[in-house]
């Protein structure tokens, strides 16, 4: 279980690598996107081993959140407003 | 015997998240690197999640089920946004491509 945990965070560090060096701004922002995916799992280990099922309310509210932030970043870099 | 299904499918998706962000980490330009991480890490986290079900079942089981239809609904969108995104904002592709069929059926829209 501890293994899975670890296996985890060097993800996560493969895309803070990602996040910090990537050449252009749409690079980081798939690195903040993937980052925003593995917290879900991250959140659903957690339950599992603490045995609270409220860690997956968590990750429900977090998975609609990164979605909603992806999209205004891909929004922002396409240069345009929202409703066209 | 469901706790160890569970951990045996949870760990499937571990090795798939890891996969997909070695992509990330590895290919050579911004398209690729959507192609490889976005699908990897979205099978990877719906299998945490269905591992959860099996594992705990209940209401936990139950709420991970519904994190990862919306984990399946969502993810595919975002990458679609993103690559759109890069594409119009003016990112080249790798000098390895052979095609791309986006500029050619956009071809003079773009100007306007």
């Amino acid at each position: 279980m501890i293994a899975l945990f670890v296996l985890l965070i060097v993800c996560c560090f493969l895309c803070l690598y990602r996040i910090g060096m990537g050449p252009t701004p749409p690079d980081r922002t798939v690195g903040i996107d993937i980052l925003g995916t593995l917290v879900v799992g991250f959140c659903a280990l957690t339950a599992i081993l603490t045995g609270k099922d409220w860690y997956m309310n968590i990750a429900i509210s977090w998975a609609l959140l990164s979605f909603i932030g992806t999209i205004a970043l891909a929004k922002f870099l396409e240069g345009r407003g929202f409703d066209e | 015997m469901n706790e160890t299904i569970g951990i045996v499918i949870i760990s499937l998706g571990v090795a798939f998240d890891l996969f997909g962000c070695i992509g990330l980490v590895r290919l050579p330009d911004i398209y690729n690197r959507l192609q490889g991480a976005t699908k990897c890490v979205t099978l990877g986290t719906c299998l945490i999640l269905l591992g959860v079900l099996v594992h705990s079942g209940g209401a936990m089981g139950i709420k991970a089920l519904l994190c990862a239809v919306f984990i399946l609904l969502t993810s595919p969108t975002g990458a679609h946004a993103l690559a759109r995104g890069a594409h119009r904002s003016g990112v080249k592709l790798w000098s390895g491509s052979v095609m791309d069929k986006y500029a050619e059926d956009s071809e003079g829209q773009l100007d306007q």
